[in-house]
């Protein structure tokens, strides 16, 4: 297919290109017809030209930025296809009236590049236009502070003389045609989060810093047109200049990964229902109550349902994190977010895809409301005391003066209020903790924002889930208990389990060793029950205990074991148990002094024994936990005033991540799965987690000493300021040089740290 | 002194024209993707040259 659309050279341009097409399932994109879902899925359209951003996972190297830029060589109807690499979306204009959403959807599937469709698509336009307006501000600023700056050379070499007063007053009509955009609109951000601070009551960073920049500016309009000096125009627009620049370091993100998924993007965006008979699909939300649908193979179950067909094996390992699939059978209830293994089925629906069990967790308080984190951040608690001490300060050196000299008093006022403008203090935190955020990027932990670091920090107590989480997602551990199997018999069960693609029988077949091939007479397979068959006259049976011996045994072993019996011999069993991750040991023992740790496991108990190795206390161990469960265990936590770091993966960790001060979702792969969380950790990290947390204190640290500092310099400009002998050069030096020896410290002082930890 | 206010007033248009520059640059979106044009860029030859030989059949 390629050849023929002359695009012959892809795979000369990258060494190890494409992705080969892992299945070739012919997929039915039907429901893309439906005018309802593709107005939901397209961004704009004037009823002929259409714009869609497809998300597309599988984008991983510069020949798929070739080939889906060059789509249009495929389908004519494309006029232009843009990739965006880092956000894995292609965007594509498109003609109506010559191509259709479902033959492009299906023409990317055929390359290979199967769009991630769901209908959760609300893309942070918000977020892309905040940080547009951030790079206006931060140009705006900074032109206007290179100029102000050069138009006050004269006063910073003192050639004072050499500007008489006509150019003096030019001079500063300049200057306050350059900073007024400035303050106008550069740093209204400021003044709108403080006053939004102050409406609730909190002192935060941006008081003092909004007060600084409004003395500023009135002062230096006092002192240019009745003071006759130059005023602190260059000091103002370098300040505001200089906290944008913190914020653009602070707002590092990482677009491809998404921290606020939901449900809807992990559910099929369509589904297959029979109606009279006939197969249609129609869009998932449409879906009702008392409608039959069709799951095949490792599809979603969207809503709760009746099994109507004769049996199902469900995973709901999407929900519960318990890895064995269920078996269903007719009449039964299968919960939403189950996966069918195996032949299709056919359930009834008997709740709305938002009223099922799994869903209803959304519906919990914990996703409604914007969660907000009982840790306080250190600036905001440094800057409560900080602006009212300043106040104070301020105020008594104008009673001070005000005896003496009124003018004195009012510039012993402002001078104060001008040189303790916290912008040192300002600046720290989003310099250390912007860097940090970037070195633990760089050891493929990726947090959502910065305050992640911050509260990462006070954890008091730790909650990992089980399955995918301190196991392995992939691969167990499977041994066999009994008497040693001979050759033979490790050959005669091999034999047997290879025709069967049962999970465990492949897990089975791996530990064994296989000599020669045998021929199989009467090999039957009973689903959730056994296999079995006839080799060289013997009776093999492999499966369940009351499969295996014939006799009505009760299961009450909650582990997963397969027994075995040759010619009727029972001969023992395998045993299959979890693998738990490197390192798992260590971290455990260095955490458990310093923090409470705590499992939670939607498994049943069988893993215990295990556990206590490793958690040694009996009641941090909690089994059979729902995702319901979890959410409330995190909640009592913090009502026991513990802070809680939760450490998760699948859905049905959602909860608990969410209402959790900080919740990490570990994935094998980053840019695939993620419940909605403040971070996510790929897998292979898992062990550098006790180093991540060592290190965000250190950044604590470093802002503590980096406050210390910023006070210091406070205290030599506030001596001058207190005195009224501020002049407009200290105040212009000052403050550059205390904001930038504090981005020079805390940059070096936490790529030091980092080195020293082996984390960068 | 009064070449000191040509002087700045030229060099406030020369930097009001990069400003200008900016703010456009910042508006038609060149710094939202920041990745991808440099792998495009390796590209732009190719498709031109399909370009002018689907114009040299026609």
């Amino acid at each position: 297919m390629l050849e023929a659309n002359d695009l012959c050279n892809y795979y000369a341009i990258d060494e190890t290109p494409g992705i080969s097409k892992r299945d070739s399932i012919i997929r039915n994109f039907d429901f893309l017809e439906d005018p309802e879902l593709i107005q939901k899925l397209i961004e704009f359209s004037d009823g002929n030209i259409t714009n869609i951003t497809f998300d597309i996972p599988q984008m991983h190297c510069s020949s798929c930025v070739w080939i889906l830029e060059n789509l249009y060589k495929f389908d004519p109807g494309v006029i232009h296809s843009e990739v965006n690499f880092l956000n894995k979306t292609l965007s594509v204009k498109f003609r109506e009236k010559e191509t259709t959403i479902k033959k492009i959807v299906e023409q990317l599937d055929s390359l290979g590049y199967l769009p991630n469709l769901s209908l959760d698509t609300n893309r942070d336009d918000k977020l892309k236009n905040e940080f547009k307006r951030l790079y206006y501000k931060i140009g705006i600023a900074g032109f206007s502070f290179g100029n102000v700056m050069l138009l006050s050379f004269p006063e910073y070499l003192s050639y004072t003389d050499l500007v008489t007063a006509e150019f003096q007053n030019i001079f500063n009509w300049i200057s306050l045609g350059l900073s007024l955009p400035v303050f106008l609109y550069s740093a209204s951000e400021y003044y709108i989060s403080a006053f939004k601070g102050l409406k609730k009551k909190i002192v935060n960073i941006d008081v003092p810093i909004t007060l600084g920049i409004f003395v500023l500016f009135f002062r230096s309009l006092y002192e240019m047109f009745i003071g006759g000096g130059v005023g602190y125009l260059d000091s103002m627009t370098a300040l505001v200049f200089l906290l944008l620049t913190g914020k653009v370091f602070q707002n590092k993100t990482y677009d491809a990964m998404n921290f606020e998924r939901n449900y809807k993007s992990y559910f099929p965006i369509a589904v297959t229902i029979k109606k009279d008979g006939k197969e249609t699909t129609i869009p998932v939300d449409k879906l009702e109550v008392g409608q039959r649908i069709v799951v095949k193979n490792n599809e979603l179950i969207p809503a709760d349902a009746i099994l109507i067909s004769e049996k199902a094996n469900i995973d709901y390992s999407f929900v519960t994190g318990e890895s064995q699939p269920v078996e269903v059978f007719n009449g039964e209830m299968i919960f939403a977010g189950g996966k069918e293994i195996g032949q299709a089925i056919e359930v009834e629906t008997v709740k709305e895809v938002s009223q099922s069990y799994l869903t209803q967790l959304w519906n919990s308080s914990a996703f409604n409301k914007k969660h907000e984190s009982k840790i306080e951040t250190t600036v905001t608690f440094v800057s409560k005391y900080f602006t009212f001490i300043i106040l104070a300060i301020a105020i008594s050196a104008f009673i001070y003066w005000v005896n003496t000299d009124v003018n004195l008093a009012f510039n012993a006022f402002t001078a104060v209020l001008i040189i303790a403008c916290p912008c040192a203090l300002a600046l720290s935190t989003p310099f250390t903790l912007g860097n940090s955020q970037r070195i633990f990027g760089r050891n493929k932990f990726y947090v959502k924002n910065t305050s992640v670091v911050e509260k990462l920090a006070e954890i008091t107590s730790i909650v990992f889930d089980k399955t995918g989480t301190i196991t392995e997602t992939l691969g167990s551990k499977i041994e066999f208990i009994g008497e040693k199997l001979s050759k033979d018999e490790q050959n005669l069960i091999k034999a047997l389990v290879l025709n069967s693609s049962h999970p465990l029988s492949l897990k089975i077949a791996s530990l064994l060793s296989f000599n020669k091939k045998l021929n199989i007479e009467n090999y039957s397979e009973e689903t959730g029950k056994g296999i079995s068959g006839i080799i060289n006259g013997k009776n093999i049976l492999v499966g369940s205990r009351k499969f295996v011996s014939n006799k009505n045994i009760e299961e009450n072993d909650i582990s997963t074991n397969v027994y075995v019996s040759i010619d009727n011999k029972e001969l023992g069993y395998f045993r299959i148990t979890n693998i738990y991750r490197t390192g798992l040991k260590e971290i455990v023992s260095s955490l458990i002094k310093k923090y409470k740790l705590f499992v939670l496991s939607g498994d049943n108990e069988g893993e215990r024994e295990n556990l206590l190795n490793y958690f040694e206390k009996e009641k941090s161990l909690f089994f059979n936990q729902s995702p319901h469960d979890k959410l409330n265990f995190i909640n009592d936590l913090q009502n026991k005033n513990e802070k809680v770091l939760m450490i998760g993966d699948g859905l049905n960790d959602a909860g608990a991540l969410v209402k959790s001060d900080v919740g990490i979702s570990i994935a094998e792969d980053i840019n695939n799965f993620s419940p909605a969380c403040d971070g996510i950790m790929d897998a292979k990290s898992f062990k550098n987690i006790k180093e991540f947390i060592r290190f965000s204190i250190t950044s604590k640290k470093i802002i503590i000493i980096s406050f210390i500092i910023s006070f210091m310099y406070n205290i030599i400009g506030i001596s001058f300021a207190v005195q009224g002998t501020l002049s407009p050069v200290i105040s212009a030096v000052l403050m550059p040089i205390s904001s930038i020896s504090i981005v020079v410290f805390t940059t070096i002082s936490t790529n030091f740290m980092a080195k020293k930890r082996g984390l960068l | 002194m009064s070449a000191i206010l040509v002087l700045i007033g030229f060099s406030l248009f020369v930097a009001l024209v990069f400003l200008g520059a900016y703010i456009w640059a910042v508006k038609s979106g060149q710094y939202d993707d920041k990745y991808t044009p440099s792998v495009r860029m390796l590209f732009d030859d190719n498709k031109i040259e399909s370009e002018k030989d689907k114009h040299k059949n026609t």
